[in-house]
């Protein structure tokens, strides 16, 4: 970077350096003095150090969502250590003589006991291991909504392609990790879950048998599969989710943040705040926002009692079952899709493949393709360092809001039977309702959602509120002042 | 000034409450622990640095007023010629070498073959295992503390979870005995006896993804799977009336034996529980 292109930064630059740098109590001012200069002299610190701090981040509510997620990986990370130091990952069986007395005497395995132990035994142990599983609800929650923000601004163009693929499988094996976390505890629960994803893998054609038997050792419920789940989730997938979000953080890094248009904003410049100190106090203050809540959540709010459930016994389960809620919508497609499956020529095809296997398959295809499959219906080739305004894009923004209403549409079917009981129904017109809904309203919100963006976008620059609804069914001309 | 004073001193606040629900953690750590009162603590402990350091930011430093300028992504097109002739230089002192470059990579593919196999030795080959179970001809039911089951012990209305004996617990195997009373069973064709005295067994693993049948309604002989709502018709051979079920539950063959205890009379005639490729091979 000339100094030339800095220009508009210098002034402020210059006053701090007359109101003095040195940090108190030291002689000297940092990188000048003596830690400073042996760093300097064998790393050439000083060029990098004055760019990293002068590095200006782009300021926006909506930026947050990405580093929320981040900061709740931190505290995953944190709290996942202390619970692996307790927890005995093991199908070993017990008897259980803790503290906990509805449960005394009763035979279990050395996972679940441990995680009663942990919960009831270890002191802490509950704080941390209730907001262990907060911040994963919160984590993915996070991602998710970074995701609508960088897909609805259209943040993911050029050059930004390739960090929106690492996204995405950033979010597959955030899920993946989720499942795998909350099938460790062998209670109730998690073994139902467990027992429905090795059916799942089963259902895959040709290879599904061979497939369910390597990964769980043999017919389900294997011995293995549980150390093979804690090796997966304590190590396996989060040292690929460290890689791959140090890899999406240098991308940002290197390629700069993108930037919503305003005055002053344009494609060649970032404006926003400094690294140092505004945008470094501002995030790690975030950082403890996030670990507040989160800890928060985990000492007040009771999540996953596996108490109540009991240990795992393949021929009983709960009811209502539930997963989290980031696999509500596979669940919710597993309840509503027909009784078809596929026979022929002595092979069939079950149905749970084409809700729990085929669906979500469609999904990341379309997730990761994304980008291009954009670029193939706009041709747009350009590079992108201002974003959209999701009005702009009429057809971008009713494409995702008719997904997001489809996954929408099928978590809530994944409570068919709560609703049955609530509103006192009969599942089967429930289940009826809610199949109707998913293939009936995603349109309709696609189509709506349409109207209204091509309406304020073409009304220039009026709020949603104040847009007249004739505009919204007649298109106009385009005003010509934008 | 005034107002910086004000604002530092909410900034100090929340550093002091912090500072004092740290102090609060330890001792309630000290005192034997409470899970509600720590998550407060916490809240405050963290949450009282992090409004700290925001607020700070906020109103003491300088927000969105800088500019930097973005240097352009695409390299020159000299640097890109540059470097394409570093590679090609190094390129082709390698390629010169025809025969060893295609040495070089069959001995890579080869040993990335070789690495494959050991994925065979995560786990049995299915074989088998999916088609049949732990029931045999002859041995007895038991129920889940290992008790054989009368067969005059399950009368109308009653379900009861079994397993062979010997192997309780044995997932694939787990059965329900439901007593429908005599005159109610409708065989399927060549299942006649197969329900002695009405006592009729299905496997338990729903033919979904697997989840334990549980529920049963003995008003309309109906078998409810909790997981996702599928019903069979005890009284038609466990056929799926509702819900993602695409098959009946297999039904275990039963006879009673001269002491009176419920026994198959061999495995169940079809694989048990969910579906697979090659399911219909024999």
């Amino acid at each position: 970077m000339t100094d030339a292109a800095r220009g508009g930064a210098r002034g402020s630059r210059s006053e701090r350096e007359r109101a003095g740098v040195s940090l108190p109590g030291r002689e000297e001012p940092p990188f000048q003095d003596r830690i400073g200069a042996w760093l300097d002299e064998r790393l050439h610190l000083s060029r990098f150090a004055r760019q990293a701090l002068d590095k200006v981040f782009p300021d926006h509510w909506s930026f947050m969502f990405g580093e929320i997620a981040l900061y709740s990986f931190v505290v995953l990370v944190l709290t996942g250590v202390f619970l692996a130091f307790f927890f005995e990952p093991s199908l070993t069986p017990t008897t259980y003589e803790g503290p906990y007395e509805p449960l005394r005497g009763l035979e279990m395995s050395d996972a679940y006991a441990s995680t009663l132990r942990l919960s009831f035994e270890v002191r802490a142990g509950l704080v941390m291991r209730q907001t262990h599983h907060w911040a994963a609800l919160v984590f993915i929650g996070s991602i998710v909504v970074h995701l609508c923000r960088v897909f609805f601004t259209g943040a993911f163009r050029r050059p930004r392609e390739i960090n929106w693929v690492i996204g995405v499988t950033m979010l597959l094996l955030a899920l993946l990790n989720g499942f795998t976390g909350y099938s460790l505890p062998d209670d109730l629960l998690s073994g139902t879950g467990l027992r429905i994803m090795y059916s799942v893998i089963l259902s895959v054609p040709l290879l599904g048998p061979w497939a369910a038997f390597l990964l769980f050792g043999g017919e389900f419920p294997a011995e293995q599969i549980l150390g093979r789940l804690f090796v997966l989730h304590i190590f396996l997938v989060p040292v690929i989710l460290g890689a791959l979000l140090g890899a999406h953080l240098a991308l940002v890094w290197h390629q700069k943040h993108t930037q919503f248009p305003e005055p002053g904003h344009t494609e060649a410049n970032v404006v926003g705040s400094r690294l140092w100190p505004t945008y470094a106090l501002k995030s790690v203050g975030l950082f403890f926002l996030v670990a507040a809540v989160l800890t928060g959540l985990g000492g007040l709010v009771q999540i996953n009692p596996v108490w109540l459930y009991g240990p795992f016994d393949p021929s009983q389960v709960t009811s209502p079952a539930q997963p989290d809620w980031y696999l509500g919508w596979l669940e919710g497609a597993l309840r509503l899709f027909p009784n078809w499956e596929i026979r022929a020529f002595g092979f069939e095809i079950p149905e749970p493949f084409f809700p729990a296997v085929l669906v979500p398959g469609i999904t990341f295809a379309v997730l990761y393709a994304w980008p291009f499959l954009e670029r193939l219906m706009t041709k747009d080739q350009a590079e992108h360092h201002l974003l959209d305004r999701p009005r702009d894009r009429p057809v971008r923004t009713a494409f995702g809001a008719g997904t997001l209403t489809f996954y929408a549409s099928l978590f809530a079917a994944a409570s068919n039977d709560l609703v049955a009981h609530w509103f006192e129904l009969d599942i089967e017109t429930v289940t009826w309702f809610f199949r109707v809904l998913v293939l009936v309203l995603p349109p309709a919100v696609a189509l709506l959602t349409f109207l209204v963006c091509r309406a304020l976008r073409d009304a220039g620059d009026v709020r949603l509120t104040h847009l007249p609804l004739s505009s919204v069914w007649r298109p106009r001309a385009r005003s010509t002042h934008r | 000034m005034s107002t910086s004073t004000k604002g530092a001193g909410a900034v100090a606040a929340a550093f002091g409450a912090s500072v004092l629900a740290s102090a609060g953690l330890a001792i309630v750590y000290i005192a034997g622990g409470s899970p509600p009162i720590e998550g407060a603590l916490l809240l405050v402990a963290l949450g009282g640095i992090g409004a700290g350091l925001v607020l700070w930011a906020k109103r003491f430093l300088p927000v969105g007023d800088d500019v930097q300028e973005r240097e352009p992504l695409p390299s020159t097109p000299d640097e890109r010629a540059r470097a394409s002739d570093s590679f090609g230089a190094g390129a082709d002192l390698v390629a010169r070498r025809r025969l060893l470059v295609r040495l070089a990579a069959a001995a890579l593919g080869a040993l990335g073959i070789a690495a494959l196999f050991p994925i065979r030795s995560l786990g049995r080959a299915p074989g088998g295992a999916l088609f049949h179970t732990r029931w045999r001809a002859g041995v007895r039911a038991v129920d889940a503390s290992g008790t054989p089951v009368q067969a005059a012990s399950i009368t109308t209305g009653t379900v009861v979870t079994v397993f062979p004996e010997g192997h309780v617990g044995a997932a694939d195997s787990q059965t329900l005995l439901i007593g429908l009373g005599p005159g109610v069973y409708r065989p399927v064709a060549g299942r006649e006896d197969w329900a002695p005295e009405g006592v009729v067994g299905y496997s338990k693993i729903c033919t979904h993804v697997g989840c334990p049948v549980g529920l049963y309604q003995p008003s309309e002989h109906l078998l409810f799977c909790p997981c996702h709502q599928s019903a069979f018709d005890v009284l038609a051979g466990a056929r799926p009336v509702a819900g993602p079920a695409a098959r009946p539950l297999p039904q275990l063959p039963l006879t009673i034996d001269a002491a009176g205890y419920v026994v198959a009379r061999g495995d169940f005639p079809e694989p048990v529980g969910p579906g697979f490729w090659d399911r219909g091979r024999d």
